[in-house]
């Protein structure tokens, strides 16, 4: 089976197309939210609208790991290197967020902060053993498929005693921040609920597996269906979708059967709780305060906290005034309804985290669909 | 030979040998390294004549020349070297201004510690390729820098060619109605070089598409004689060389997803890390831009060339969404294909 090829077939494409036209109901709008700013940056690198009828419409969720990052915990990462002399090791978009003052990451390391960008967390631990006269400090964030290698990272370091290492962690939940979006969402006309359905993130239910969408299934009588990234996926899933809302129906399917079970990756979700707990509350960038919603290190692993080991404090930072990302991360607005979009925030220039990252709704508009206006 | 007995006593040891600051001090280690290493690898009837710079045949046509600089990390990879890159890219430089490459002048900043098995291996590669593409290396100079002011090896390459008659291409001639053709399978070379990084082996070698296509472009030359565009897209990818043509004269482009050449590899490879393949670094590509009845004459030339067996039509040139590149993608959508501001970033999730 050739993964990539076989599910970019155009053949099947057009058909799946096709299906989705003929059952969608011409009467009646459907609304789905793909949660995971991978979806979103599917739809807009293939042009899956393009073969969406116009009562189909897709809204973006607020599942982008570098979008929801809060400013203060970027100000945070910055203070380690600028002002504690640290190396610290981040994922390539986090450079390039906007933080206080509209500094990044990549601007403090232009002006001479060691910060260095890596692909995992193992290449800080590598980092952390081959300076052992320097602190090596990890900026930990993501979703639930980011967190596993963390806690692996923090497992090897405890376990070999690393004593230069830590760990600055933002990891947050996506069963959390579904909760909100759809506890805070707003009504439409008529009353009519503001989504008829999700689709669900693929790598992360990789990890928790689909089990954890069926209280949302039922709670909200919303229909969830779990998503692989290739377009034959995503029309797919689109599909099952209009046929659960024309069938009345609200359950959990899974599309991406070829990597998702129900129970998830067992061995990831029993390291994770071991490394980590459950913070009370957190502020997500355009969301506000969230319950429940994000990790901190276990008290296990106090020790690697970059937080104590620093004295970091994290400030409440307010986004530009003009920025709309915290409305596109709900949902509620489209890239284009933004003043700044495309004007005063592009991706050489950006106000607000979503024009940044590769994941973000507004990043995706502007390199892909900015001319179809 | 006798001549170098009469002056070095020891010869180099190129096995063992380091690069020291005496190689850089103009003197007689000097003259022993650029002889014995690099003029015995590119040795020609105007390099041997020793002068500080090289005289050089009057020529019929219209001069070009074109330099580049090579800073590559690492040095040797899958399908080429620092060395092969140095003389492929300049051969290429020449040959896109629709001339022919005649000669190569090469500088080469080495570091103190540099090991000399290695220069040696370098410049070996480099006579190798300029053998290929039939030019001559014709003069060079060599500095050694202190340990910890270099990289190793920088080398930079000036390329002289002459003009083929009647040939005018730029990067503003682009026209509605011209077809856009690549010579061969895109991202190579980026991939080949990701894939060196540690912890990133792809299970299979992707190596870099490195070579010289002057050949390759004096077919297009002789059947096309009405040619537009000519380059060859190396960092920043396709998108980013029609982006810049696109810009340049002010014209849209329209591209077909499903006639893109990439390798099945390259394509998981890039897959794995979320980039795209189209802005992925290539070495030994060709975009040829023609009128449209010249589509035909063109694609067989490029194909009948060496390196262009999977040569393909891939797009056409239009008069709307004027300075941008769009894409009909293989689903059938159309999305832009933007110029990026800085690298590719690979995906975190």
């Amino acid at each position: 089976m050739k993964y990539v090829t076989e599910y970019r077939n155009s053949e099947q494409a057009r058909g799946i197309a096709r299906e989705i036209a003929a059952a969608a109901d011409p009467a009646r709008e459907y609304r789905f939210m793909e949660f995971c700013g991978g979806h979103t940056h599917v739809l807009a690198r293939w042009g899956l609208t393009d073969l969406l009828p116009k009562n189909v419409r897709m809204i973006h969720g607020p599942g982008c790991p570098v979008c929801v990052l809060p400013i203060g915990r970027i100000d945070m990462a910055m203070e380690v290197a600028q002002k504690h002399g640290a190396i610290l090791c981040t994922y390539a978009d986090t450079l390039r967020v906007p933080a206080s003052g509209g500094k990044s990451l990549f601007k403090a390391k232009a002006e001479g902060a060691d910060i260095r960008m890596v692909y995992s967390p193992m290449d800080a631990v590598k980092l952390a053993r081959e300076n052992p006269d320097r602190e090596v400090v990890f900026f930990a964030i993501g979703f639930e498929t980011t967190t596993p290698p963390t806690a692996v990272a923090l497992d090897v370091a405890k376990k070999t005693g690393l004593k230069n290492f830590s760990v600055l962690c933002s990891h947050v939940l996506t069963p959390a921040a579904m909760e909100h979006i759809l506890l805070t969402a707003p009504r439409r006309e008529g009353d009519a609920p503001f989504l008829d359905g999700l689709v669900g993130p693929a790598h992360v239910s990789v990890v928790i597996g689909s089990e954890p969408y069926a209280q949302f299934a039922r709670k909200w009588k919303m229909p969830v269906v779990i998503c692989g990234f290739e377009p034959l996926d995503m029309l797919y899933t689109i599909l099952m979708l209009v046929r659960q809302v024309n069938e009345g129906r609200h359950e959990v399917e899974n599309e991406f059967t070829r990597a998702v079970t129900p129970e998830g990756n067992r061995i990831a979700i029993d390291l994770m709780a071991r490394v980590f707990r459950l913070r009370d509350t957190f502020a997500w960038r355009g969301l506000g305060s969230v319950p429940h919603s994000a990790l901190a290190l276990a008290p296990e692993y106090a020790g690697f906290d970059a937080e104590a080991r620093f004295g970091l404090i994290e400030h409440v930072v307010p986004d530009n005034k003009a920025c709309q990302c915290g409305a596109i991360l709900r949902g509620e607005k489209e890239p284009f309804e933004c003043k700044a979009f495309g004007k005063a925030c592009t991706p050489a220039r950006p106000i607000g985290a979503c024009m940044v990252s590769s994941e973000g709704a507004c990043a995706a508009y502007y390199s892909y669909g900015r001319l179809r206006k | 030979m006798s001549e170098e007995r009469r002056y070095f006593s020891i010869p180099i040891d190129v096995k063992h040998g380091i690069i020291d600051l005496t190689h850089g001090s103009g003197g007689r280690a000097t003259a022993q390294l650029i002889g014995q290493v690099f003029g015995r690898a590119f040795s020609n009837p105007i390099l041997d004549e020793g002068h500080d710079g090289a005289f050089l045949p009057k020529i019929d046509g219209d001069p070009v020349v074109s330099c580049d600089a090579h800073v590559i990390r690492p040095l040797f990879f899958p399908g080429g070297d620092i060395g092969s890159l140095a003389i492929a890219g300049t051969v290429n430089d020449v040959a896109v201004c629709g001339a022919k490459p005649k000669y190569i002048a090469a500088c080469f900043i080495l570091e103190e510690g540099f090991p000399i098995q290695d220069v040696e291996r370098i410049v070996n590669s480099m006579a190798r390729t300029a053998r290929e593409a039939g030019v001559m290396i014709v003069t060079g100079d060599t500095k050694v820098v202190e340990k910890g002011h270099g990289d190793g090896i920088y080398i930079t390459t000036t390329g002289f060619g002459e003009r083929y008659p009647g040939i005018r291409v730029s990067g503003r001639n682009a026209r509605p109605g011209d077809k856009i053709l690549i010579s061969g399978t895109m991202g190579d070379h980026g991939m080949a070089i990701m894939s060196l990084r540690e912890g990133l082996s792809f299970g299979t070698t992707i190596e870099s598409d490195s070579a010289p296509l002057n050949d390759m472009v004096e077919a297009v030359v002789k059947a096309c004689p009405n040619v537009h565009v000519l380059r060859d897209p190396t960092r920043g990818g396709l998108a980013t060389t029609l982006n810049e043509i696109a810009y340049q004269s002010n014209v849209g482009i329209m591209l077909e997803e499903s006639a893109i050449p990439v390798r099945p590899d390259v394509a998981q490879a890039c897959e794995f890390l979320g980039l795209d393949p189209l802005y992925v670094a290539n070495e030994g590509k060709l975009i040829v831009i023609v009128p449209e009845d010249e589509a035909e004459a063109a694609l067989a030339a490029m194909k009948s060339a060496p390196h262009g067996e999977n040569a393909a039509i891939v797009g056409t040139v239009t008069d709307t969404d004027k300075g941008y590149v769009q894409m009909t993608t293989l689903m059938g959508g159309v999305r832009m294909v933007d110029w990026l501001n800085a690298d590719q970033l690979p995906r975190i999730c």
